[in-house]
């Protein structure tokens, strides 16, 4: 991806950036936003609240990995429930049943996901489309019947997690509090800056049009392979914060796929494709779930009406909404147009690069 | 000898698998859109025909007769009403929407007949059999399983085949914008495939009904049967089902014996054996896209 894109003639230069104003003011709120939460448990918030955020936070962290997957690599998949209790299951093995505590147990739970990941994609790359979504849900259930097989992970009962013993509940719920607003920031700053690099123009380009990305020279099989393996990790992180916050991990509710189902509707309802999407959706999900979830199962219906509704006619999400079509950025990926061409010529041609985001005056070249 | 009548009982199964598989794989292969809702609606077959049974009293296998143009309806009007709307949006729409469907169709028989399993009562059908050699009997509920299912997929090759509307719908498989131009309206195409694939999903889900115990959530495991048959048989291939649907069948009632505490695990490992070797299935056919 260069810098400049430059017609054929010379004189006529355009200048091009990726940061507007919108994401620099974006960026310092993120920043006092955190450092606010960070400092939370010393002032405002309660025990209680940070068990509540802390479910949010993982709930950003899913919603960010099924984007990265669906909205810029173009792979859905319903089997991400495998990578959370990859997660949970292996921060259990490695930091009790190994002794290895809990840092090094949440890193090696990272690391087996990420294995795992890229060892089944051998298998699920064979299959494509809605083909592919069901394939990686078998795969999902074959590691969870697998994992119930051995009785030192707790076979079909489950198993809990004993690191934190000895911490007073107070500490504990705050250093997970801690750990799972570090784990967002690290998921969405990695996926922001995966998008920015070469390899996110690559896997737009694989979402769009995946022959055509080939012959411009993207890898697509690898692209692929890597949105996949780092969803993966994202998935096991939120894994490992499960395993914390609820201490025990029960194979029927970590593999669960209704986790996925969950991932599906926060993207859905926030705006896919987005840094901003799904972390709105985390919120509205969140929200609804605390506030609306005891209507019993007709919450689910609700939830699935709003989410077809959502694809057929507002296919961009809240976030689509607030940011009036895409025109608002708080974390750009793309490129946008900072010094129109002047030939009649080149106006048509950089905005034909960009299908889905021809909104003048910004002619942003975000899919390039 | 337990084993052969496992390897039995499960060749008998595939029919069930075939039923199941068989809807699948017409919507996909006429408008390439894979219905995640599939195990969810072959329940709401299953629930149709239970709700018939208690409240008109009909003989459970006459239910079938109702069950299909209901689900045909049923069909119909969710791919004229929402899939073919889905289907013209961007690339994950159609996929998206299924996925919200099952979800709907879950909950709400969830809310409707609790999570209670429930099951279609056939009386001595149901373990009735016939004694073939001492150690092997073939019960007479699943070979009229099997037998409904071979005529069905035979029915529906020679539907496709030979008939007018078939031959529209293997020509908008071929090329949509080819079918379209020799005056072939594909969103009614599109919709009779559909109610044709819930028909049959229905007579699978009363099938399911009378074989086993079913609740609301039970549709997950039957569409991942359906999608694994497709998958083995080969896509395209209506044949290749049926023997993907027999070979998952053995795998199931095997491996049920091998891993009585997870029954499936066999049959997913058979899949992902033969997706490793065989990726394009037992009976490939070239298919477009």
């Amino acid at each position: 991806m260069s810098v400049t894109l430059s017609d054929s003639t010379a004189a006529n230069r355009a200048r091009v950036q990726r940061s507007t104003r919108a994401s620099l003011v974006g960026l310092v709120v993120s920043i006092i936003v955190v450092a606010a939460l960070a400092y939370g448990p010393y002032a405002f918030l309660s025990k209680g609240n940070q068990q509540n955020l802390t479910t949010l936070f993982i709930y950003i962290i899913l919603g960010t990995m099924w984007n990265l997957l669906a909205g810029y690599a173009g792979m859905v998949s319903i089997g991400q429930q495998a990578f959370i209790g990859i997660g949970a299951y292996g921060i259990v093995y490695a930091a009790d049943i190994l002794g290895l505590g809990l840092w090094i147990g949440l890193v090696l739970a990272l690391v087996i996901s990420g294995i795992v990941a890229h060892l089944v994609s051998f298998l699920a790359f064979r299959l494509s489309g809605g083909y592919f979504a069901i394939g990686t849900w078998v795969i999902a259930e074959v590691i969870y019947l697998i994992t119930t097989q051995f009785d030192t992970l707790g076979a079909g009962a489950g198993i809990s997690l004993t690191t934190f013993r000895g911490y007073k509940p107070e500490i504990r719920i705050a250093v997970v509090y801690w750990i799972a607003l570090a784990a967002v920031v690290v998921a969405v700053a990695v996926t922001y800056l995966l998008l920015r690099s070469r390899l996110g123009a690559g896997f737009t380009a694989v979402r769009d049009d995946a022959t055509a990305a080939a012959t411009l020279g993207v890898n697509v099989t690898r692209s692929r392979r890597i949105a996949w393996v780092v969803a993966a990790m994202g998935c096991g992180l939120a894994g490992t914060l499960l395993a914390m916050t609820t201490l025990n991990v029960q194979p029927g509710s970590v593999f669960k796929i209704q986790w996925t189902a969950f991932m599906i509707f926060i993207v859905i309802i926030g705006g896919i494709g987005t840094i901003e999407g799904p972390i709105i959706g985390a919120i509205v999900f969140y929200a609804l779930e605390r506030y609306v979830g005891d209507v019993g199962f007709w919450y689910l219906v609700i939830l699935g009406i709003i989410a077809i509704a959502m694809v057929l006619f507002l296919p961009k999400g809240l976030w689509g909404l607030i940011s009036r079509g895409g025109r608002l950025q708080l974390f750009p990926t793309g490129l946008r147009l900072a010094t129109p061409l002047v030939t009649p010529l080149a106006t048509p041609l950089a905005t034909t690069t960009s299908p889905t985001s021809g909104t003048p005056p910004t002619t942003s070249a975000e899919d390039l | 000898m337990q084993w052969a009548n496992a390897v039995v009982q499960g060749l008998l199964l595939g029919g069930l698998y075939a039923l199941l598989a068989a809807g699948l794989s017409l919507m996909f292969g006429v408008m390439r859109l894979v219905n995640l809702a599939h195990g969810a609606l072959a329940i709401v077959g299953a629930y149709l025909g239970y709700v018939l049974v208690q409240k008109t009293g009909l003989p459970p296998f006459a239910t079938i007769i109702v069950v299909i143009p209901l689900m045909a309806a049923i069909g119909w009007l969710l791919q004229s009403a929402l899939l073919n709307t889905a289907l013209n949006k961007q690339a994950l729409a159609p996929i998206l929407v299924t996925f919200g469907l099952a979800v709907i169709l879950q909950n709400v028989m969830l809310q409707l007949f609790t999570a209670d399993y429930r099951s279609i009562q056939v009386g001595d059908l149901a373990g009735a059999s016939i004694q073939i050699t001492p150690d092997i009997a073939i019960g007479v509920f699943p070979l009229m399983t099997f037998v409904v299912g071979v005529i069905v997929i035979a029915a529906l090759q020679q539907y496709l085949a030979r008939t007018k509307t078939g031959r529209a719908m293997r020509a908008t498989s071929d090329d949509r914008e080819a079918a379209t131009l020799m005056g072939i309206d594909n969103k009614s195409i599109y919709a009779l495939a559909t109610a044709i694939a819930l028909a049959i999903v229905g007579i699978a889900g009363v099938f399911i009904g009378i074989k086993t115990q079913f609740n609301a959530y039970s549709g997950d495991t039957y569409l991942i049967f359906a999608f694994e048959a497709v998958i083995i048989g080969g896509l395209g291939s209506l044949w290749g089902t049926l023997a993907g649907g027999m070979i998952l069948g053995v795998a199931t009632t095997v491996g049920a014996q091998l891993f009585p505490s997870s029954g499936t695990l066999l049959a997913d490992l058979v899949f992902l054996a033969i997706l490793v070797f065989l990726p394009t299935g037992l009976f490939p056919k070239v298919v477009n896209g």
